[in-house]
């Protein structure tokens, strides 16, 4: 069995240096292409660096019995540049990223390398998750799956059915995130569908335990799992910044899937760079 | 045949630790309750909700698991469709949709119920495979196959219950991609699959009285067709019929004419299927078959038998 309490603590200073790291990389990447759907990547950042790097459990040669499934196949920039930082993907996979002999696309592949499932189309991926859980279960191993959901995926039906299976099948091996940064691509779903919320209420009343955190704390992110009370399948909550951490970006809805101009990259990377002088200093 | 199809699944289950059913919401008849009872862990009821019960299954399989989708075909097929496109046939995984009740067998239920289309639209999904057994004993193999298989994603259409066996004394075993002759003739050679199977022994006994030496072929697997046995069928008689309860488009008739075409086949060729129309009358199965022209005295008229 693995030590399933093995961290304790959380390095917060490394967590934020990597961070934007993986933003920087993502921008040079944005020059080669017209779209990457780069804000639904930087709404995610800290929740899937944190999966990676402080919730999915390491085995010596590097594997991990957990396994990470990316719900929302639009953000997978950020698992690419996690997978790359990692030696899993290598730099020419990204430099080919969406080129005709590339292996990357715009949305996650199943067969390549650390990639689990094959998403792109919403609400596809808990399903698959559940059923990894329960294969997991069913082999008596204490493998844990985790899963990042758009909030705008919550709004299939089949998300549902899925959230409703989970917690009768009393799950307690799967985490699911949602990437709460309420905007779609017709606008804030706070006001296209204010029913919508709230959210940590409906999944409660589903039988799941449930947090909300601000998504871009990863300290934050990792104490809502760490701290979890377990026997059930556990949602967070991330509320988040589309675009987040370049300001023309931020709750812009354009940044779901344009590539910034060169005169755009410049500005962005000045203020990444600024960003990481100041968490430096 | 779903009871046939649940023993050959339970025995595999048996054996194989890996073997789950995903079911939506359907009564666990003959050995299912079997399976449900000695490995309730692999005996899921997802309720009345398809999509999670074909992603479920692509969970189980991507993990190395060998899962079956189970419930009547139209909803195992239309309602999750992107789900068997994208979670099983793009990432090409070893799961088994099984279509029960498929055709239309449920004849009093509706059009709702009825599946006219499913070869056709399953047959469009690369990496899909076929297999549509004819009898009780070939849903046996099938199903061993399907708990098996690593190929990739398959759609097992299957009939409903009490269909009797044709193929005891079958010339040939079933092969998977194979065509498999129930009789061997020189004349006539009659090409089906599924249930309706019964309607071609009916007709090769009428040609056979009238001193007719008939082959009969099930055609099971419908993806990959055994491009090579159609061929032959088509070169070795001088008559072949096609019967089947599929629409017009995409299933076995057009694919032996398309065959037929191809190889340039000299012999008449004849194909009978469901009409491009929704069924709206009620009724026994027989009856709506017959709404639609698939009864063996017309079909015998048209034929000469």
């Amino acid at each position: 069995m693995h030590d399933m309490t093995r961290r304790n603590f959380f390095d917060v200073a490394a967590a934020r240096a990597r961070c934007l790291q993986y933003r920087k990389r993502i921008l040079d990447i944005s020059q080669q292409v017209q779209a990457l759907h780069i804000g639904s990547a930087y709404s995610c950042t800290e929740m899937v660096d944190a999966i990676y790097h402080d919730l999915m459990r390491r085995n010596p040669d590097g594997t991990s019995p957990d396994t990470f499934l990316m719900s929302k196949g639009h953000g997978c920039m950020i698992l690419y540049v996690i997978l790359e930082d990692m030696g899993v993907l290598g730099r020419e996979d990204l430099d080919l990223y969406c080129r005709p002999n590339g292996r990357l696309g715009c949305h996650p592949d199943y067969g390549n390398p650390g990639i689990e499932a094959s998403t792109g189309a919403l609400g596809h991926g808990l399903s698959m998750a559940v059923g990894m859980a329960l294969a997991e279960r069913g082999r008596k191993t204490d493998g844990i799956i985790y899963t990042v959901l758009s909030d705008g995926e919550v709004q299939e039906g089949s998300t549902w059915e899925a959230v409703l299976m989970a917690s009768s099948l009393g799950l307690s091996n799967l985490i699911a995130f949602v990437d709460n940064n309420d905007f779609q691509s017709l606008g804030r779903t706070s006001e296209t569908h204010p029913t919508f919320y709230p959210l940590v209420a409906k999944f409660e009343a589903f039988g799941w335990e449930c947090a909300e955190v601000d998504g871009h704390d990863a300290a934050a992110v990792f104490a809502a799992v760490s701290g979890r009370q377990g026997g059930r399948p556990l949602m967070v909550i991330g509320k988040t910044t589309k675009g987040k951490g370049i300001s023309y970006m931020e709750n812009v809805p354009i940044w779901h899937y344009r590539s910034p101009s060169p005169q755009e990259y410049e500005q962005g990377k000045r203020e990444l760079e600024a960003a990481a002088a100041g968490a430096a200093s | 045949m779903r009871n046939t199809f649940s023993e050959a699944l339970y025995k595999a289950a048996t054996t194989d630790p890996d073997i789950y059913i995903v079911v939506a919401d359907i009564s666990p008849a003959g050995s299912m309750a079997k399976f449900r009872d000695q490995y309730p862990d692999r005996f899921i009821n997802v309720g009345v909700a398809e999509q999670s019960m074909i992603g479920i299954c692509a969970g189980l399989a991507l993990k190395g698991c060998q899962p079956f989708a189970y419930t009547i075909a139209t909803f195992s097929l239309y309602r999750p469709f992107e789900m068997v496109r994208d979670d099983l046939c793009y990432q090409n995984l070893p799961v088994t949709v099984v279509g029960m009740g498929a055709g239309v067998i449920y004849s009093t239920l509706g059009g709702t119920h009825h599946t006219q289309e499913d070869i056709a639209i399953a047959g469009a999904l690369p990496n899909m495979q076929i297999i549509a057994p004819c009898d009780p004993a070939e849903c046996t193999e099938a199903t061993a196959y399907c708990a098996t298989q690593k190929n990739g994603p398959v759609y097992l259409r299957l009939g409903k219950a009490g269909e009797p066996n044709f193929t005891d004394k079958a010339v040939d075993p079933w092969t998977f991609g194979k065509l498999r002759y129930i009789k061997r003739g020189t004349d006539v050679c009659i090409l089906s699959y599924g249930v309706i199977m019964q309607k071609a022994m009916q007709l090769a006994a009428r040609f056979e009285a009238k001193g007719q030496s008939v082959s009969v072929v099930s055609c099971h697997t419908l993806k990959p067709l055994d491009v090579g046995g159609v061929r032959d069928a088509l070169r070795r008689h001088s008559h072949v019929i096609v019967i089947e309860e599929h629409a017009p488009q995409g299933g076995l008739a057009p694919r032996t004419k398309q065959i037929a075409w191809d190889t340039q086949a000299r012999c008449r060729l004849d194909t009978f299927t469901l009409q491009d129309a929704f069924i709206h009358n009620y009724g026994s199965h027989d009856d709506l078959l017959a709404a639609h022209g698939l009864e063996v005295r017309a079909i015998a008229q048209q034929v000469g038998a």
